[in-house]
C-alpha cells in the first residue's frame, strides 16, 4: 500500500530553515558549507576539463593543429593546477567530509563553524586569483613549477598564479585543523573511537597530512615568489642556491597530497563496500590503522620524484624501499575489502558499482606505482605517458569514482531526494569504459617512449592516442550525464525518507535532509560501526524517532 | 528510550551553539590551538631546512654574515621577548584565578614588550638597510651590495653567499616579526574584551590559546637567535 508522499519534505531541516542568498553566504552550518564547496568544485572542476578536453584534441594527430607548444604548456599546466590544487585536494574533504563529519560523530557542527566558513572563502579567493592569472596570460611551469624554469625562465604569471595556490593553501590547513579538533572533541556520548565508521579514520588520517604538508608548500611558493621577484639566490644555482631544494620542498608537500587525495576517497569506498554487502567490514582495525600508516608512510616517499634529479643513488635506494612500503596499507585495505564482499548480500546500486570500480582501477594505479618506485625501471619511464597513466589510474579511477559514488550514496541524505537509479548505473558503467579506453593506451604509450608534456610526437603513436580521445570523449559524456540527472533530481526526484538505503551510520538516523543542528537531541551510540539490524530495530534518534514511530 | 538523550545544559552566555558544554568548548579552542601551532612548525621547518643547507654548504660565509649582525640588540631582545612570556603566563594566571587588575596589567606589559622587541628589530634592519645589506633587488634602488672590507670578507669566500645568509636571516627574522605583529593584535583584543570583563575563572580558554601562541612566537625566537647570531661566532671576523 503506498501511502501519500508531499512533493516537499515537509519538515523544517538544513535547506528550507533560512531563505535569501546571505543565509548561504553567511552560513556557518557545515552542510550549506559543504553545498557552497560542492558548487565551487563542480565549477573548478568543470574548467579543469575543458583544459583536459584541449589536451585531448590535440593529441589527436601527430602535429600541432589545434595549439601551438606555447599554448600546449599552458594548457597542460592549467590542467594540472585547477585539477589537482582546486578540484581533487578539496573535492571529497570539503564537500562530503564537511557534510558527514559531524554527521557521522553525532555532533551538532565542526568545532569552529565560522573558521569553516572562512576556509571557503579563502578557497574562493585563491581561485579568483588564479583564475586572474589564467586570463591574464596564464602560466607554462608545468603544475610542479621546477625550478630554476620557473624563477628566472618562465615568461608567464608565475607569481599570480602561486599566490593563488599559496591562498588556497590555507583553506585545507583550516579544514583539516577543524576535522582533527572535531574527531578528538565532538563525539556524541558512546561513540567511542573504534564504533567511528572508518570515512571518519580516513578523514582524520588526511587531516593530519593536510596540517602536517600544505604549510610546507606555502613556504616553498612563498620563497620561490621572492626568487623570482627580486633574484634573492634560494633556487638560484648561479648565486649558490640549490634548484634541486624546490624539488625536496615541493615534493615533501605534492606527494603526501597523493594521499590527501585517495585516502577520503578509501574511507568512501570503505563505507559503501560495507553497507551494500551489508556487512560489518572485515578487519575493521586493520582498515582504520592502515589510514594512519598510509599517511605516516606517505611523508617519507619524496624522493622517489627525484630518482633522475641528481639524488644520490643511496638515498634513491632508501626512497624506492619505502615506496614499496607503503604499498603494503594500501593492499590491506584491498583485501579487507575484498573479503567483506565474501558471503555478502551484495546490491549492485550506482554506489556500490563506483566502489567496485574504484577497487579495480586504484589497484591498477597502486601496482603501476610500484614500477615506477623500482629504481631501474623509473630511469625508462620516469616523465613518460606511463606516469600519467599511472597517476590518472589513482586521482581519476581512483578519487573521482569514489567522490561520485560517495556523492550518490549520500545525495539522498544532502538533497532529501533520490537519483534516478538506471541512469546512475547507467553512467558509471559509461565513466568505466571511458575512463579505462583513455588511460590504459598512454601505459603503452609511455612503455613505448612516449614522453609526457608534448604535443607532437612520431606517426606511429597516434593509433593508441586516438583511443584516448576516444576513451575521454565517453568519460566526459559519462561525467555530464550525473551532472544532468543530479540537478533535475533536485526538484523531480523521488522524496527519501531518512533512511533509504536501511544502514546503521548515524547520519541515517535523522531526517532527510537533516535539521541545521542534526538531531534534535544528542544521540547517545550504543552500537557498533556497521552493526546491522532489520529496519525497524534500528533506532532513529531525536524528535524525528517518534513521528517514525506513530507511523509503524 | 529518554536515556538515549543527553539534556542541554542551562548555558553560559559565551557558550557556542554546537557545543554541550563549556569544558568541551574549551577543550577544542585549546586543542585547535596545538594543532595550528603544529602547521607553524611545518611552516617555518620549510625555512630552517635551507638554513641547514646553505649553512652546511657555505659555512665560512655564513659565519663571516652572521658575526656581522648585532649581538648587543639580539641579546637585549632575547631578554625581553622571554620576559614577555612570563607576562603572558602571569595574564593567563591572574585570569584564571580572577585577579582582574593582574590581568590586565600582565596583557599592557606583554603588549609594550611585544612593541619594544619589533622596535629593537627595526633599528636592526634599519642598520642592514645603511649598509646594503638587503638580499636581492628587494628594495628598489638599494641592491645588496655591501663593503667587503666593513664584512672582513677574506679571501675566497664569495659575497654571493653571504647575501644567502641573509635571504634566510630577513626570511626568517621577518617572518618572526609578522608572527609577533599579529601577536600584539590579538593581546589588543584581549586587552579590550578584559577591560569589558568578558574573562572570567569559568571562561577565560581565548586567554589561554592566544598564551599558547605567544609563547610559541618566543621559541621561534629562542631557536632563531644562536642560529642566526651564535653559531660559529668564533670562526673569522669580528663582532659588527
Amino acid at each position: 500500500m503506498e501511502t501519500f508522499v508531499p512533493p516537499v519534505p515537509s519538515r523544517i531541516n538544513y535547506i528550507n530553515a533560512q531563505y535569501g542568498l546571505k543565509s548561504w553566504l553567511l552560513t556557518k552550518d557545515h552542510k550549506r558549507i559543504a553545498l557552497l564547496y560542492l558548487g565551487s568544485i563542480s565549477f573548478f572542476f568543470f574548467i579543469g576539463g575543458l583544459y583536459a578536453m584541449a589536451i585531448r584534441l590535440e593529441l589527436l594527430t601527430p602535429q600541432a593543429d589545434l595549439l601551438q607548444s606555447t599554448t600546449y604548456n599552458k594548457v597542460f599546466t592549467q590542467h594540472g593546477i585547477i585539477m589537482v590544487f582546486f578540484f581533487l585536494i578539496p573535492s571529497i574533504p570539503a564537500t562530503l567530509g564537511n557534510f558527514l563529519v559531524p554527521m557521522m560523530i553525532g555532533a551538532k557542527d565542526l568545532a569552529f563553524p565560522r573558521i569553516n566558513l572562512l576556509s571557503w572563502y579563502i578557497y574562493m579567493l585563491g581561485g579568483i586569483v588564479t583564475i586572474y592569472a589564467l586570463l591574464a596570460g596564464g602560466v607554462d611551469t608545468g603544475w610542479t613549477f621546477y625550478t630554476p624554469f620557473s624563477t628566472t625562465f618562465s615568461n608567464s604569471y608565475v607569481v599570480a598564479t602561486g599566490l593563488g595556490i599559496f591562498i588556497n593553501g590555507f583553506s585545507s590547513i583550516l579544514t583539516g585543523l577543524n576535522f582533527i579538533v572535531t574527531i578528538h572533541t565532538m563525539r556524541a556520548p558512546g561513540m567511542t573511537w573504534f564504533r567511528l565508521p572508518l570515512f571518519i579514520w580516513a578523514h582524520y588520517a588526511t587531516s593530519l597530512i593536510m596540517i602536517l604538508g600544505t604549510p610546507v608548500i606555502a613556504i616553498t611558493i612563498l620563497l620561490l615568489a621572492f626568487e623570482r621577484l627580486a633574484h634573492i639566490g634560494i633556487f638560484d644555482p648561479a648565486v649558490g642556491g640549490d634548484p634541486v631544494l624546490f624539488q625536496h620542498l615541493f615534493w615533501f608537500y605534492s606527494h603526501p597530497a597523493v594521499y590527501i587525495m585517495v585516502l577520503p576517497g578509501m574511507g568512501i569506498i570503505s563505507e559503501l563496500i560495507a553497507n551494500f554487502s551489508r556487512k560489518n567490514i572485515f578487519g575493521y582495525s586493520f582498515v582504520a590503522f592502515s589510514s594512519l600508516a598510509i599517511a605516516v608512510f606517505g611523508f617519507l616517499v619524496w624522493g622517489h620524484h627525484l630518482f633522475v634529479a641528481s639524488q644520490s643513488v643511496y638515498a634513491g635506494m632508501i626512497f624506492s624501499f619505502l615506496s614499496f612500503a607503503v604499498a603494503i596499507p594500501s593492499a590491506i585495505k584491498v583485501f579487507n575489502w575484498t573479503a567483506t564482499l565474501y558471503k555478502g548480500s551484495i546490491s549492485y546500486d550506482t554506489p556500490m558499482l563506483y566502489a567496485l570500480g574504484f577497487i579495480g582501477l586504484f589497484t591498477i594505479g597502486g601496482m603501476t606505482g610500484l614500477f615506477l618506485a623500482a629504481l631501474a625501471v623509473d630511469v625508462h619511464l620516469s616523465d613518460t605517458y606511463f606516469v600519467v597513466a599511472h597517476f590518472h589510474y589513482i586521482m581519476v579511477g581512483g578519487t573521482l569514482l569514489a567522490y561520485l559514488g560517495g556523492l550518490h550514496f549520500w545525495w539522498p541524505k544532502i538533497t532529501g531526494r533520490m537519483y534516478p537509479e538506471g541512469w546512475g548505473r547507467f553512467s558509471a558503467l559509461v565513466v568505466f569504459i571511458g575512463f579505462n579506453l583513455t588511460f590504459l593506451p598512454q601505459f603503452v604509450l609511455g612503455y613505448m617512449g612516449m614522453p609526457r608534456r608534448y604535443h607532437v610526437y612520431p606517426a606511429e603513436f597516434q593509433v593508441l592516442h586516438v583511443l584516448s580521445t576516444a576513451g575521454a570523449s565517453i568519460l566526459g559524456v559519462g561525467l555530464l550525464i550525473p551532472l544532468i540527472y543530479l540537478m533535475w533530481s533536485m526538484r523531480y526526484g523521488k522524496v527519501a525518507s531518512g533512511n533509504p538505503w536501511h544502514l546503521p551510520g548515524l547520519e541515517w538516523r535523522t531526517q532527510s535532509p537533516p535539521p541545521t543542528e542534526n538531531f534534535d537531541y544528542t544521540p547517545v551510540v550504543t552500537w557498533e560501526a556497521y552493526e546491522f539490524a532489520p529496519p525497524e530495530e534500528m533506532e532513529v534518534v531525536g524528535k524525528f524517532r517518534d513521528e517514525v514511530a506513530e507511523k509503524v | 528510550m529518554a536515556e538515549t538523550y543527553v539534556e542541554h545544559e542551562v548555558s553560559h552566555p559565551a557558550l557556542q551553539h554546537h557545543f554541550e558544554n563549556l569544558e568541551q568548548q574549551r577543550e577544542a579552542g585549546t586543542l585547535g590551538m596545538w594543532v595550528f601551532l603544529v602547521t607553524e612548525i611545518m611552516f617555518f621547518g620549510g625555512m630552517f631546512l635551507a638554513y641547514t643547507l646553505y649553512r652546511s654548504k657555505y659555512p665560512e660565509a655564513f659565519a663571516i654574515a652572521s658575526n656581522h649582525l648585532d649581538i648587543k640588540l639580539g641579546a637585549i631582545n632575547t631578554a625581553v621577548l622571554i620576559f614577555s612570556s612570563f607576562t603572558m603566563a602571569m595574564a593567563v594566571y591572574s585570569t584564571q584565578v580572577g585577579k582582574r587588575r593582574a590581568q590586565i596589567i600582565s596583557l599592557v606589559l606583554t603588549i609594550v614588550l611585544g612593541l619594544a622587541f619589533l622596535g629593537i628589530k627595526a633599528v636592526e634592519y634599519y642598520q642592514k638597510y645603511e649598509d646594503h645589506l638587503i638580499p636581492g633587488s628587494l628594495i628598489p634602488g638599494n641592491p645588496f651590495n655591501p663593503d667587503p672590507h666593513a664584512m672582513h670578507l677574506t679571501p675566497g669566500v664569495s659575497m654571493q653567499h653571504v647575501q644567502m645568509f641573509y635571504w634566510i636571516y630577513f626570511a626568517m627574522t621577518g617572518m618572526h616579526a609578522l608572527h609577533m605583529i599579529i601577536g600584539v593584535g590579538l593581546l589588543s583584543v584581549l586587552l579590550y574584551f578584559s577591560l569589558k570583563r568578558r574573562y572570567t575563572p569559568e571562561y577565560h580558554n581565548p586567554v589561554e590559546v592566544i598564551g599558547l601562541y605567544w609563547h610559541f612566537v618566543d621559541i621561534v625566537w629562542i631557536f632563531l637567535f644562536p642560529l642566526l647570531y651564535l653559531l660559529g661566532r668564533h670562526l673569522g671576523g669580528h663582532a659588527g
